[in-house]
């Protein structure tokens, strides 16, 4: 039985295997996500009552914290793959770090700006210097930095290892940046309300926010395997599978 | 085994004393990146006061990161870090050398210099020492740090632009405590606290930062 | 369910610019990264055929030469 599972799990960890197995997982979970982010909103706007304390705004919340998750994971699922690529010499983990983190990026600055619309009414303030959002700020500069080194590098291989030791260095980073911009942030302003620790959230909330988290995963793995099946054509177009997948999608058309 | 260390710090610094200029100008930079706040926020002496620690920590920040791409672009393009790399020395003891050299040739410059600018901005003298004990705890993780972003972006096209793209971000939580501990020690809670995470974060940097800025280097001379 | 009319839920208790600014903006983000995505992967295969369709071309025209 293990020895069937390792087999399946190293098949799959070539491209040419990867890639028709991608194609149809994801409309799998991109239809998830649709029906979890629409079950997420109506439990959010139709059954979750108004906070007695922020009003209407908290419900900014159903996409700023699930974005504001996402983006972190998605990050340390990033470094996760650069490791798994650096230790074991695989070429598609590098590539699944690179399909990954355009959309940490983008749930990056969702969270963002979410926060800063959630803050306006809340704080008096777009943008307070606060612990949460300073760092999520320079979560965005990281996956800008990562995004610009794999770009810039022309030779893919050693875009994929420079991306990873990047990831990888970043990753170390996180926790220590996290924790010296709460230590700051502590000495300079006193805390201040936070979105997340809005009190008392009735359960209804709660749940709303947990499908939203849920539908944004299915929507994250959908996009990236997506995004992993345009990279992994444009890597392997000198092969032979390559030739068979493009002479069958011109027979399709 | 020492003897590669010793040898590629006595090179470096070698080279480094021939093109003296260099050291002076990253030294030149950073005072006047310093004297321009003033212009900036006005010469009003309590501001100026206030702001000194964080001034001089981002002017000493800046000034390192121009100076990051010395630690390997020359032995990149004459082909000495291929040498290197192939040499059966390991690498990370000579890298770890070049990074000494930089952190000699550039930071201990700007913490001579500091004192010097600490009195344009009126900074008290206890708090000017421990600006200094701060940024001498605090710039080996700079050097350490950014030589990671240096072999990363060897020998690329926009390399600068990109350097800074990649470091400024990891160099915040430095700055964060090179300038809370002048603060912390103006406000009476002491600068202990900040001094000892820097000094660990300088013992976390020296520990890990040369195996990565090896690999880097692997990577980018292939 | 705390909605009287559709012109309540839209004004969302006077904060309708931040919630809908915030909603709004992030659909507009997933449409067009899923647009930006799915698009790549066409021009990739695209691109593709027309380069193999190139050297079939070039590889038969060396062939009738000779």
């Amino acid at each position: 039985m293990e020895s069937a599972q390792r087999f399946s799990l190293f098949r799959y960890a070539a491209p040419n295997m990867f890639y028709p197995l991608a194609g149809r997982l994801a409309p799998m979970f991109a239809v998830a996500a649709v029906v979890l982010a629409l079950v997420g909103l109506y439990m959010g706007f139709f059954v979750a009552p108004t906070d007695a304390v922020q009003g209407e705004v908290y419900r900014v919340i159903f996409i700023h914290v699930p974005a504001a998750w996402m983006s972190m994971f998605i990050y340390l699922v990033m470094a996760l793959w650069s490791g798994v690529g650096v230790v074991f010499n695989t070429r598609l983990s590098a590539m699944m770090a690179q399909a990954l983190a355009p959309t940490g990026a983008m749930f990056c600055f969702v969270a963002l700006w979410t926060g800063a619309l959630w803050g306006r009414p809340t704080w008096g303030a777009y943008w307070v210097w606060d612990a949460r959002l300073t760092s999520q700020l320079l979560l965005l500069f990281l996956y800008f930095g990562f995004m610009a080194l794999t770009a810039a590098i022309e030779d893919p291989r050693r875009a994929d290892r420079a991306g990873a030791i990047l990831a990888l260095v970043g990753a170390v980073n996180v926790p220590i940046i996290y924790f010296s911009v709460t230590w700051w942030n502590t000495l300079h302003q006193g805390a201040s309300v936070s979105l997340t620790k809005a009190p008392s959230m009735a359960t209804t909330m709660l749940w709303a926010m947990l499908i939203m988290a849920l539908a944004s995963w299915a929507y994250t793995i959908a996009v990236v395997l997506w995004r992993v099946r345009g990279l992994i054509l444009e890597r392997e177009r000198h092969t032979e599978w390559v030739a068979a997948e493009l002479d069958a999608a011109e027979a399709r058309a | 085994m020492l003897s590669v260390f010793l040898e590629v710090l006595r090179r470096d610094l070698l080279l480094a004393w021939r093109n003296r200029a260099d050291v002076l100008v990253t030294l030149a930079f950073f005072t006047i990146v310093a004297c321009l706040f003033p212009f900036g926020v006005g010469s009003e002496s309590n501001q100026l006061r206030a702001i000194a620690p964080g001034v001089l920590w981002v002017a000493a920040l800046l000034a390192t990161l121009l100076s990051l791409h010395r630690i390997f672009a020359q032995d990149h393009s004459d082909g000495v870090l291929e040498q290197l790399l192939l040499s059966p020395e390991p690498a990370v003891l000579w890298a770890l050398a070049k990074i000494l050299a930089h952190w000699l040739t550039t930071a201990l410059p700007l913490i001579l210099a500091a004192p010097a600018l600490a009195l344009l901005f009126d900074m008290e003298q206890s708090a000017t020492a421990v600006l200094i004990l701060s940024l001498a705890l605090g710039t080996p993780i700079l050097s350490l740090l950014g030589a990671v972003g240096a072999a990363l972006t060897l020998g690329l096209r926009g390399g600068g632009m990109l350097l800074a793209l990649l470091v400024l971000p990891l160099f915040v939580p430095i700055l964060i405590f090179g300038a809370g501990a002048v603060d912390a020690h103006l406000s009476g809670t002491g600068a202990a606290a900040h001094l000892l995470l820097l000094g660990g974060g300088s013992l976390g940097a020296l520990a890990l930062a040369p195996w990565a800025c090896t690999a880097a280097l692997r990577i980018a001379v292939e | 369910m705390s909605w009287g009319s559709m012109s309540e839920f839209l004004a969302m208790g006077g904060a309708g610019f931040y919630v809908w600014g915030s909603y709004g903006v992030t659909f507009a983000l997933i449409v067009i990264e899923l647009v930006v995505v799915l698009r790549r992967r066409k021009q990739v295969v695209n691109r593709l055929q027309r380069l193999r369709r190139a050297m079939q071309a070039s590889r038969t025209r060396k062939e009738n030469r000779q």
